[in-house]
Formats: C-alpha cells, structure tokens, sequence
C-alpha cells in the first residue's frame, strides 16, 4: 500500500483559514467558541498582531468536510472577523511551524 | 422601547444644544447615549455592581424604569417591546445572579432574531479573575447566545460600545447584543466634549440582480409554486411586498411560527401555518410544490419535518438577509442574500402577471378536503373556541402573545392573525415563562393596544412574579390561563410516543390561580364560573387594566395534526 505523503494527507482532509481580525482580549473566544460548541474540530490555531496591533491574524488548520463553508459563513458573521481566506492544507504557515512540533 | 430615527435625531440634536465640555461618570454617558438613542422605557433589576447607573438613571425623567421581580421578567419584557415596535430595546441586570437570570432571556432573541441590548454591571476590572462577590463570566457565558458581546474596560469606550451595540441589534438579522460594565467603569468620570452620532441599523448590501432576474425566470416557469414566509419578513416590514408577490404571480402562501399575520390568515391564498401542527392541506400542498420561494424563512425541523422528505420535487428560491443560512439546510436552486424587503421590491414588477388556474384550484381542492380541524370552535369551553371567543371580542389593533405549550399551538391555527408584530411567541427557544412578560413590555411599548397573552398553567408559573409588575405599572395585558392541570404538550408526547406512561407531567397541586393573581393585585375573572362566558370574556378584555383570565381545559384534548419528530411531513397523525 502506498503511504500518502504528509502533503497529499493534508490535502484530501484539512485546509487552512486565515482570518483577518480586530486584536482585543475577547476575539479569540469568539472564533474559537463557533468551532466548538459545533464539534467542529480545529488542528492548529496561530495568532500574532499584525501592523501597530490594533489587528489580529489568526490562522486555523481545520478538518475540511462538508460544512467547512457554513463555518466559514459563520466566522464572516463575527463582529471583530473582518476578511476570512481559505487556502489549502499544503500552505506554508504550519509546515514551517512543524519544527517547533516534534514529539 | 424606542423611537423612530427621525425622534432620534430630534432627541439627538437637542442633547446636543445642551453639551458643551461635560465632566461626566460612565453611569451618567451610559444614561446620556440611552436617551440620545430615543429610549424611553428600560426593564431590569438593581444590584451592586449596577448601582451607578441605577443612581445615575434616577437622574434622568426621560427614561422609565420597570421595576421587574426576576431578571429573566426584564429581558423578556425588553423582548416584547422590540417584537412590537421592531426596534432595539434595553434590559439592565446586575452582574453575578443578575446576569445569569437574564441568559435564557438573551438566548430566547437569539434564536428568533429579536434586537435587545442587555446592560449588565460588573465588579471592578481588578476584581475580574478573583473569584469576587457575584463575579461571574457573563461576557463568556454571553459569546454563544449574542449576536455581539463587550466587556468595556474604560468610560470613553462607552461612548463607542453603546451606539454601536444598538447599530449591531438593529443591522442585517437583528438579535441580543451585551454589553457588560464593570462598576469602576461605570464610575470613572472623564470628560465629553463630543457626542457620538446614535447607533442606526446600517443598509443592508445590495442583492445579487443576476440571481434575482433567475428567481423572475423561475417563478415563470414554475406550474406548482408556494410562497414560504419567514419571521424575516416581519423583522424588515416586508408583509405588503410579500402579499403583493403572491397576489401578482398567482402564489399559494404558507407562513413559519414566527410569520404569522404577515398575510392575513384569512387570505384566499394563504395556506397558514406550515410543519409540526400545520394543517394537512398546508403540508400536502407543499409536498407538490415544483417551485418553494423561501424569503427570510431558514428550514428550521418543525417547519421542515423530515428534510430530505420535504418539498421533494421542488426548487429553490432562498432569500435571506443572512448569508449563511443560505444552503444551511437545502440547497437552494438561486440563492439571494439581501433585505428581504428590498430583494421584494426588485423582484416584484419583473415578476409577470399570472393566473394559474390549474393550481391554484388545485389548492382550493386540498382546503376543502383537508381543512383544519377545530372542534368545539363555536363553544367557549372549549380551547379552540375560547380562542375564537377573545378574537370575537377584539379587533385586529390587539396583539397576541403566548407562552409555549398545546396553548400556544391552538393559538397558532385558530387566531385569525392579520398583521405583522401582532403575533408575539418564543419559536426558536420555545421558552415556557416567555409570555406574561412579554405582553408586558408590548403593553408598555404600545399603551394604545390591547395585548392579550394566552399561557398555560405550566408556563404561567414560570414567570408569575410579573403579574406585580403588570399591576404596578398598569399595563393593559390580558392574561388568558387555559388550565389543564398538566404540561399539556408533554402529556401529548408521552400519550403518542411513550405508549401512555404518563410521567412527571400530570400536577397534583394547582394553585387557585384566581386567588393567585388577585393577591398579586390584579383582577381575576374565572370563565368556569360564568353564566354567560362570552360576555364575561368581552368585558374582562375591554376593561382597561392587568386582568387575568382563568379557564379550565380538558387535558385529554390534543393539538392536530401533528407530525411526529423526525417525521416526514406529509405523514401527520391526527387532524
Ligand atoms: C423553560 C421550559 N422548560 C421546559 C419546556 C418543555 N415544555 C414544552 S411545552 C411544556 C408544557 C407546557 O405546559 P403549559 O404551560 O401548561 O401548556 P399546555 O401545553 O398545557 O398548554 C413543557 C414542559 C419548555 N418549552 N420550556
Ligand atoms: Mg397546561
């Protein structure tokens, strides 16, 4: 049997959202609460400000099935979520983290 | 309650004639940016950590407050007045207990899309995190049952954080906004040298005018179309347009719980409510439906039954001002995200004028073979004629609120509904204690109409305490208690689906309820005991004043059809 690569695994289950947020305390709840109370289960999180602070991103690696765009519809509804993106699992943002993960 | 924009820039622009630099207490901008907003009337409860702003609301002779007996009372009394009016109203609680009493509250707007914005004090910000007397999360346990939620940190920020807590309820699907204020906040005193403009509901985006030209397409082709409103078309006065659809392109209509007087029920294209206890000719037609127009409605299970099983051979038209409801459920054939106000105005003259005969008899024929059934409808004793007995006695100025039970089902197929925010019910949550308070805040927010509230004996206990605040304040609510001695929808349940064990839903003590509210202070009229139950029932709604109204109902009778859960809809029993 073939093994899949760590690449084509993420590819097929997983995709990374990157959010574009207000920075104060109560975001990350915010997001973060909308998948769970949703037994939606979420891999990864990384947040840092952005510019002077007064912005968050945070980056989520996230299970991709078939209610991904509802969640992303509802993390677009989030008063303090101002740009939602979705890209691939294959981006770069966690694979260069992987480093900082090793068992 | 609250005023129109245009009272509001009045209200604004004299405050504003009065503002020179201001050394002003958080408390004091609090109650400042209220009144700016055109907020007359608040409910809640005081305690510590709101003592500020109670004592800087003492100040003002603007604002009344309604003294409620249970925060839970507060919110649903704000409810009330905002599902009356369409407009944001405000409750006010302490933090700790305060607080957690008003979350069912919250979650009730939630769920039905009702804008209210909850004011709750705090302990002082170095107290959060220390466990301090009645320190509780309020602004976590609020994240999940909010539209928006703040913890305010400093008094300018309130200058900010209120405005744009009312622009929040008010924008796109309205629903609770929080804001939580610490009592140090709420003390801090700085300087206003500026006010903020009051926070109004912001346009919603404009459609998509490709997909709205489909809908046009689809509606013409369709042979078998139905019209399903939502509460959406209540929350952005959109009933006149939706009728004007359906009279235009020929639209046999069916409405949600939470649509109910959108189109006069007696309408010759109105097929009333649809779902768990809608008639038989209701869900039958929609299971022929080739065409469903769904507009600011969202599929919900007791609308819906069985949803794979649901308007099968249809397509879908879905307009929702909430983008994410769309394709939540169904798929939707044309998606349109948009006021659904405003989609309606687009699509009504490019929709073309049509008959469908075919149809349209077609419906008629299922109205006549399977109509509602209300039996006993002509007897006041009974509970299908007790509801036809208050509509006699009242015209269609009245609204109608309900608690949640068989009660509030009865009410639902047998008052004729007939405009828009006449119909005050908890859909979405099914509170149990909604009503009484409820009625209470309509009452206060429109004191020109009558608000009658049908409860249970269940329900009503669940919020009694109001009835003081409904004496104390006047409040022209008519409380009709349709007494089974029994949680009468469990009792259903568990007579259908739980092979008769009756369980834990049969009381064995049931207050004098006369008594009851009379020791509350408000007058009791017991139809049991009437001569002459028409009469007693037309006098007892036409005298000004809190009235309760008591009347025994046999708790063997049953709300049909009812389609069992999980069921498909066309697969009702009874009725
Ligand atoms: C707060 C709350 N608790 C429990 C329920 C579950 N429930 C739904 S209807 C009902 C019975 C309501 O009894 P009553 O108010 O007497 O109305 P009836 O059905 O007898 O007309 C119950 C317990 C609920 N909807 N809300
Ligand atoms: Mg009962």
């Amino acid at each position: 049997m073939n093994a899949l690569t760590q690449n084509e695994r993420n590819a097929l289950a997983r995709a990374v959202l990157e959010l574009d947020v207000n920075n104060h305390a109560g975001v990350m709840s915010h997001v973060v609460g909308l998948f769970s109370r949703r037994a939606y289960n979420v891999d990864g999180i990384l947040v840092m400000p952005v510019g002077d602070g007064g912005k968050s991103r945070i980056w989520l690696l996230v299970n991709e099935d078939a209610r991904l765009p509802q969640m992303i519809k509802q993390v677009e509804k989030l008063e303090d979520v101002l740009a939602v993106r979705r890209h691939g699992a294959d981006h770069a943002v966690f694979e260069r983290l992987e480093e900082f993960f090793q068992a | 309650m609250s005023a129109t924009p245009t009272e509001i820039r009045n209200a604004a622009a004299e405050a504003a004639c009065r503002s020179a630099v201001e050394t002003l207490s958080g408390a004091q901008i609090v109650v400042r940016l209220l009144e700016r907003q055109g907020i007359t009337t608040v409910a809640g409860i005081p305690g510590g950590a709101i003592l500020p702003l109670y004592d800087a609301l003492s100040e003002t002779d603007r604002i009344h407050h309604v003294l409620a007996r249970h925060e839970q009372g507060a919110g649903f009394m704000a409810q009330g007045m905002a599902r009356a009016t369409g407009k944001p109203a405000v409750c006010l609680a302490s933090s700790g207990p305060g607080a957690t009493n008003l979350l069912t509250a919250i979650a009730d707007a939630k769920l039905d899309s009702i804008p209210i914005v909850a004011i709750t004090g705090q302990v002082p910000k170095a107290m959060i995190g220390t466990d301090a007397f009645q320190e509780v999360d309020t602004y976590g346990l609020t994240i999940p049952i909010t539209k928006h939620n703040f913890l305010v940190s400093s008094a300018e920020e309130l200058l900010d954080v209120i405005p744009r807590a009312f622009t929040i309820a008010a924008s796109g699907r309205p629903g609770p906004v929080l804001v939580d204020i610490p009592k140090d906040v709420q003390n801090q005193r700085i300087e206003v040298t500026e006010w903020p403009a009051p926070g109004l509901p912001e346009p919603a985006p404009a459609a998509d005018a490709a997909a709205i030209l489909a809908a046009v397409e689809m509606i013409a082709q369709a042979e078998k179309p139905i019209l399903y409103l939502g509460g959406g078309v209540v929350h952005s006065g959109a009933a006149p347009l939706a009728v004007a659809l359906a009279e235009k392109a020929s639209l046999p209509t069916v409405m949600t719980l939470m649509a109910l007087g959108a189109m006069p029920v007696d309408h010759p294209l109105s097929l009333g409510m649809l779902g768990m206890h809608g008639a038989r000719c209701t869900n039958l037609a929609l299971d022929e439906c080739d065409l469903l127009i769904a507009v600011g409605a969202r599929f919900d299970d007791r609308a819906t039954g069985k949803v794979a099983a649901f308007c099968p051979g249809a397509k879908i038209i879905h307009i929702d001002i909430d983008p994410s409801e769309l394709d939540k459920i169904k798929t939707a054939h044309v998606g349109i995200a948009g006021d659904v106000g405003e989609v309606l105005r687009a699509l009504l003259p490019l929709v073309q004028p049509t008959l469908r005969k075919r149809w349209l008899s077609h419906v008629a024929g299922l109205k006549v073979a399977h109509p509602l059934q209300t039996p006993g409808i002509d007897d006041p004793r009974t509970h299908y004629g007790l509801i036809a007995a208050v509509a006699a006695a009242l015209d269609d100025e009245a609204t109608v609120a309900t608690d949640v039970g068989q009660h509030q089902m009865w009410v639902a197929q047998a008052y004729p509904l007939r405009r828009p925010r006449q119909w005050l019910t908890s859909g979405g949550l099914g509170t149990m204690g909604f009503g009484v308070p409820a009625a209470i805040g309509a009452a206060l927010a429109e004191p020109q109409r009558t608000v009658v509230c049908f409860t249970g004996d269940g329900s009503i206990l669940m919020n009694i305490q109001e009835l003081v605040t409904a004496a104390e304040e006047g409040a022209n609510v008519k409380i009709v208690l349709m007494n089974n001695a029994t949680l009468g929808l469990v009792y259903q349940q568990q007579t259908l689906f739980y092979g008769e064990r009756i369980y834990a839903s049969k009381f064995q003590a049931v207050p004098d309820f006369i008594k009851v509210a009379e020791g509350f202070g408000i007058r009791a009229v017991d139809l049991d005991r009437a001569d002459q139950p028409r009469a007693a029932l037309a006098e007892a709604l036409n005298t000004p004043g809190p009235c309760l109204i008591h009347a025994s109902i046999d708790r063997h009778e049953k709300v049909y059809p009812m389609v069992p859960p999980g069921a498909s809809n066309k697969d009702m029993i009874g009725g």
